[in-house]
This record gives structure tokens, sequence and C-alpha cells, in this order.
């Protein structure tokens, strides 16, 4: 593929080559780069709409399969010294009704929503919606202001507290960003399901497509009664509860 | 007609204040350096307490730097001409104020090397975002209105530089507001009281610092301001902690009428620990109440020092203020699931505490180091120290109360 | 690309200053270890010239609009650069990326989030009580 004579010209070389034609160095990468974007694989398409539907009636109070999946699959396998600096993508949270005493156990994260606040008060964009509804965060981008987590009513969000050396490979994590649930994104573009969804071994999570009549969730939602956490701010979440 | 005397009295005062606030400043800024490279885990900000003491000091040295502006158009646009030399000072605080919150709020990100991202990419739905227009037209309108005040032939077009200035601060201000007014998340938040509570506050807090800073240069100088002079502008002061004070209890009392945020209120008003302690005793005992004696008892405000005190409380007072605002805020569980009470691994339905680590703190005193240092080094090289003709004043009518 | 093409011009410029100057005494070129030789994406001129556009184009394709499996990728980089001996496109002067970022001075920015070597997974490790308790 390569000449094997021109990987031994020296950088000078090489740059003697560009200043002698800037014209070239400006225009060709962009040529060269539509070539390489014409790829493989299928784009997010805006008439998807992931979902996530949790029944807390089938999620055991004493189980979080799905936040060690969640760690396994993502690498926040760091050790963090302060718990209250450790980012948590996915969390149990066990609730008791003040009137009746009444408890539940369910997973909170990311509620992906259709207008998202993090999205909407990140200065520089770098908090943005797929065309398929997953909420993420570009953290090339991303300055670390820390504004997205004031304004996600769902605390779903940490800060790259401390630099990391144990990422996996297709989830990129640092110092200085803002992260959260990615709904498993590096999954869900390959056809999987999302960790947690795949660990649940209780059935209380169904992951799929909002917008497909065939699909499980679909159904399921016009079946069953469900709800969108702190429905009363509009925000048309992708994640919904049933049972509570 | 009256010439100002440009000379000051030369010693070793200057140099020493430089040397003062200069090291307050790079002490601020060697901290943000170790944050930045040991990563925000050397802080006690966490993430259920994302915004912490750097944010109420930058968000005091913001606010005051638009309201500090008032001072000069008091004099430019309102006519009175007591507050007519002191516009210069006025903007010469505004931009080192302005300068000093946005260092410090620039150093404390997670990324602050991506200072460059942040000037390029602009999300306008975002109060952060548009602030990257608005603080830096700011800063133009304001140093295109000293111009205007230095340049005998630019005179007249300061009325029109300095109302054009006023209204864009005006929406500065709305703005700085409206980052937590929009905020729907938390019941602290999310109200439209608290764009016109930060207006009323940056008038008080930008007078305070101003007057601080003009008793420092007039020592500074061996100069001794009029008592008339003075009376007019602790008037003022005073009206404006009458005001902010208004407008915080209004914020309280709405918050409180609503019923679901009555849990919110409780918990900062009477058994939050620090934070009733800081609204009680820190903004109402000492940040309004005994300013508005020290400035409106008759025996008490014309000893020396009594106004330069209740300044600078009006300031401890304020800095109590945003603290519980910012921090407490924060503190106070989210409510995610209303009538149930939540536990989790991520502190849900727990009661935060936030303690500032060290580097937090000198971050934060650094801003102020970097407004004395900036305030002092433009006094000197600039012609901006007030200086009353009272004979001129007095015969003006300007003076008679 | 405007502070590669100032680049170039203060290279260019500071090449013909010293035109005289003796390769001896100065920082000795990069020789990163190539592990596959022959096998890029794009001709080494190209890569050379070009990786950190195509990086960048092809990151926000993947981010931003879920393009995977391309064949510009920085971990398929990875895959192919990491050193046999360490695992990772970091470690020495030997190390493909840090070879020439070293040399040539230029901050690498991608591993403060992205993983340096190749076939790295998490041990999953996490904190026993991680879901339940803080």
């Amino acid at each position: 593929m390569s000449d094997s004579k021109n990987t031994r010209r020296g950088f000078l070389a090489a740059s003697a080559t560009m200043a002698a034609g800037l014209g070239f160095v400006a225009i060709a990468p962009g040529i060269r780069l539509i070539e390489a974007a014409s790829a493989q694989g299928k784009l997010a398409s805006s008439k998807v709409r992931y979902g996530l539907l949790i029944d807390s009636n089938k999620c055991k109070s004493d189980c979080d399969a799905c936040v060690g999946a969640c760690a396994t699959e993502n690498g926040i396998v760091e050790k963090v010294a302060n718990p209250r600096q450790r980012a948590q993508w996915i969390r149990k949270i066990n609730l008791v009704e003040t009137s009746t005493g009444k408890t539940h156990s369910l997973p909170m994260m990311c509620q992906h929503c259709a207008k998202p606040p993090c999205v909407d008060v990140c200065p520089t964009g770098a908090s943005f919606k797929r065309a398929d509804g997953i909420v993420l965060v570009d953290r090339h981008i991303c300055i670390g202001c820390r504004y997205c987590m004031m304004a996600c009513p769902y605390k779903a969000r940490s800060f790259g507290h401390q630099a990391l050396t144990t990422q996996n490979p297709e989830v990129p994590r640092g110092q200085g960003c803002v992260e959260a649930c990615t709904f498993c994104v590096q999954r869900v573009d390959r056809g999987l399901k999302p960790a947690c969804v795949e660990a649940c071994t209780n059935g209380a999570m169904i992951f799929g497509d909002l917008n497909d009549p065939n699909s499980d969730i679909y159904k399921r939602i016009r079946e069953v009664s469900s709800r969108q956490v702190r429905a009363d701010l509009k925000l048309d979440t992708g994640v919904r509860y049933q049972g509570i | 007609m009256f010439t100002p005397n440009f000379r000051y009295k030369e010693g070793p005062a200057f140099y020493l204040l430089v040397a003062a606030g200069g090291l307050v400043a790079a002490i601020g800024v060697a901290a943000a350096y170790y944050m930045e490279h040991m990563g925000h885990i050397v802080t006690n900000m966490t993430n259920q307490i994302p915004w912490a003491l750097p944010h109420v000091f930058a968000i005091f040295l913001i606010i005051s730097a638009s309201g500090v502006m008032m001072v000069a158009s008091i004099g430019t646009l309102f006519g009175k001409n007591v507050y007519k030399p002191r516009a210069r000072l006025a903007c010469l605080l505004a931009i080192a104020l302005l300068a000093a919150g946005l260092s410090v709020i620039m150093l404390d990100l997670g990324r602050a090397d991506r200072l460059p991202v942040a000037l390029t990419h602009l999300n306008p739905t975002s109060e952060f975002g548009l602030n990257i227009i608005f603080y830096p037209t700011f800063l133009t309108l304001t140093s295109l209105y000293l111009w205007t005040l230095m340049e005998p032939r630019m005179n007249r077009y300061s009325k029109t530089v300095d109302l054009a200035n006023l209204i864009w601060r005006l929406m500065l201000t709305t703005g700085t507001g409206s980052i937590f007014g929009f905020i729907v998340a938390r019941q602290a938040y999310g109200t439209a009281v608290l764009a016109p509570m930060f207006i009323i506050s940056s008038f008080a807090w930008g007078l305070a610092i101003f007057l601080i800073i003009q008793r420092v240069l007039y020592g500074w100088s061996n100069m001794v301001l009029d008592p008339a002079v003075l009376k007019r502008m602790k008037n003022l002061l005073g009206i404006y902690i009458g005001a902010v004070f208004y407008f915080v209890s209004v914020y309280h009392l709405t918050s409180e009428y609503y019923a679901k945020q009555g849990d919110f209120e409780h918990f900062i008003l009477i058994d939050g620990g620090i934070f009733p302690m800081l609204y009680w005793g820190g903004f109402v005992l000492l940040g309004t109440l005994l300013p508005l004696l020290l400035i409106f008892h008759p025996r008490i405000w014309p000893k020396p020092g009594a106004v330069t005190t209740a300044a600078v409380l009006v300031i401890f007072g304020a800095l109590c203020h945003l603290y519980v605002l910012i921090v407490g805020g924060q503190a106070f569980p989210m409510e995610i699931f209303p009538g149930m009470t939540a536990t989790s691994s991520f502190y849900d339905g727990a009661i935060e505490h936030y303690v500032p680590s060290l580097p937090e703190i000198l971050l934060s005193i650094g801003g102020f180091g970097i407004v004395f240092t900036i305030a002092i080094i433009g006094a000197r090289v600039l012609n901006v120290l007030p200086q009353d003709d009272i004979a001129q004043l007095k015969a003006s009518g300007s003076l008679t109360d | 690309m405007f502070k590669r093409v100032l680049a170039v011009m203060l290279f260019s410029i500071a090449a013909l200053a010293q035109p005289a100057v003796a390769d001896a005494g100065r920082v000795p070129k990069p020789t990163p270890t190539i592990e596959t030789p022959g096998q890029c994406v794009a001709p080494v001129e190209e890569m050379r010239r070009n990786h950190m556009e195509m990086l960048k184009h092809q990151r926000n394709r993947t981010m931003r609009m879920g393009e995977r499996d391309t064949k510009v990728s920085l971990n398929g980089c990875i895959q192919c650069h990491a050193s046999k001996i360490n695992g990772s496109v970091l470690g020495s002067r030997d190390n493909f990326c840090e070879a020439c970022h070293a040399y040539a001075a230029v901050k690498l920015d991608c591993w403060d989030c992205h993983q340096p070597k190749a076939n790295y997974k998490a041990t999953a490790s996490a904190p026993p009580t991680m879901g339940l308790k803080p």
C-alpha cells in the first residue's frame, strides 16, 4: 500500500513539500476525508427513538446486576477516595412512599430526554442529542463547567474528578469532563442491547425503539400504565417506569 | 473651571499594595493550577455539589462588575454632579471585577485549557454560552465609555455610550440571574425573581466595593472624602441594602408559598445547619441590619471607618447570601420522586455537607487579589481618582439634602 | 488548518534562516517502531500529514452519527500500532504516537480519555457495594 521510499523521507522534506503547495494542503484533506467517510455501517436515524421501560415491580431491592454490568461494559472501575466524587452512570434507588410505607426499587440513569435540559444549558454544545434520541457528551469540546449537572433533574451526570487509565477502548472517559449513561451507544450501534438490560435477569428492563410498532417496548407501553419521572417538567424522557 | 490635581504623593504604599494584591492573586492561580493538574479530587466539590465556593465568588464578582457601573450612570445619565467625577474609577473597577470573576470561573473549569473551545463553540440556548457574547461586549462598551470620559473631544458621546452600556448591563445581569433562574431541576432555583434580585444586588455590591476602593485610594493619596459627598453615597448604599433585603425576602416568601418547596425553605431558614446560620447571622444581621445601623445612625456614620465597615459587611453578607443560594440550593436533596423518600449509593434523598477545601478557598480569594491588583495599578497609571470641587458642588446646589 | 499552515510557515522560515546548521548535536529524528508495516489505511506520506484531520473527521461522525467499524478509527490505529513490548502507543520514544509527538512537541490530548493500549479490557473490579450503598 505505501511507498517504501516515502517512509524514509524525513519530516523536513515533507514539510518542504507542504510549504511548496499550501493550496494542496488546504484542500486535499477534505477531499480525502469525504472518500474515507463513504464507509460501512448505518448512521443514527431520526426515525428511531431509543427508549427503556423499567418495571419496578420486577426489580429486586437487593439486586444491582445492572450496575455491575454497566461498570464492566463502560470501564467504571476506578478507585476514588471520596465516594461522593465517584462516577455513577446507573444507580439503584430504593423508595418508600411517605404516606403508605410501600417500597419500590428501581435503577436510575440518564433519562435520555427529548428536550434535555443538559443540552439546553451546555455553553459549547458538548451535550448533544443524537438523531435517535440518545443524549451524549462530546468530550472533545466539553470544558467541564458542570452546568449540565446543575440542570439535570435526575442527577444523572458525574464529573471526571481524577485522571484515569482504565478506560475501555470504546468508552473514552477522563478527567475534567462530565459523563453519563450512553445507553451503551457502542453496543446499540451494533444492534445489541445496553449492558444493564442484558444483565437484568428479572426481566425488569425492556430496551428498544419507541417509534417502532413491532418493538417489544412499543407494545408494552401501549398495554401497561407507565410514567415518566418528573413528568411535570415535560421533558419527554426516553426512559419510562412502570409500577411506581 | 476646576482643574483636578493629578499628582499623588508617591511612596512605598503603591508597591506594597500591588505586591500584596499580586501575591493573593498569584496564590489563587497556583491553587487553580494544582486543581487542574490533580483533578477536582483535591477539592470538596462532588457529583452532588458540582458548583461551590469558587462559583460563589465568581458570581459575586461578575454581578458587582455590572453594578459598580451604576455609580457612573448616576452621574452621566441621571445628572447627579456628585457622581460625575467617580465615573472613571467605576469603569476601572468594572473591568477589574469582570476580569477577576471570569478568571475564577474559568480557572475552576474541568478543562480550563479548552478556553478557546468555549470561545469558538457557542450554544445560543445556554445562558453560559450567551455570556460569551455578554461579557466581552460589556467590557468593550465600558472601555469605550471610559474613553469618552477621558478624551475631551469624545465627551459629547459619553451619555449615548453609557445608555447603551446600561441597557446591556441590565441584560447581562438578567442573564447571570437566569443561569439559576432557568434551572428547573432544583427547588432553590427556577424562579423569575432571581433576575431582578441579582440586578438590585449588583447595585448594592458594586457601590460597596466602590466605597472601599475609593477609601483605599484616598488613604494612599492622603486625601479626605468630603462628609457631604460621603453622606450622599452612604445614603444610596443604605437604600440599596434595603432593596436587596426586600427582594431576597420576596424570593424566600414566594418559595415558601409553593407548598412543594416548603421543605426546602425550612431547610435553608431553620434546620439546615450552616445555611440558616449564614442566612440569618451572615446576610441578615451582619450583611443587612448592622450596615444599616452604621449608615443611618446619626451619631455613628460620621465616625471614621463607619461607612467603610458597612461596605465591607455588605460584601460579607453578599457572599453569605450567595453561598446559601448556590451551595444550600444543592445541599438540599433534589426531589426526583415527590411523595417518597429515596436512598441510594449516589446520595439521593440525603442532605449534603460541603466544606470548602484549601485550593477552592485560595482560588476564590485570589479573585479579590486580581480585582485589587488591577484597581491599584489602574489607579496609578490612569487618572481615575475622584476629586471633588466642593465649593462648586455647593454653589450648584448638588450637595443640599 | 490555520494552525498547521502557520506551523509550516514558521518551520520554513526557521529552516531557511539556518541552512548551514549540521544535524550533529540536534535532537535525533524520531524512530517509531512500526509493528505491522505496509498495512496502513493510507500511504505513509498522507498519514503523516493528515492523520489528525482524518481522526477528527471520523470522531465527529462516530460520536454524533453513530458510524462504527470504519476504515479510519482511533482504535484501529492503536490495534495496529501498539508496541509489542508494552502493548501501548505510548510509553517511550519508541512507541508509535509518542515518538513523533515528543519530537514535534505537539501535545497529545487523545489519551486523557482514550485507552492507549490495544485489546485492553477493564477488569470488573467495581466497588462491591457500588449499586446499593455509598
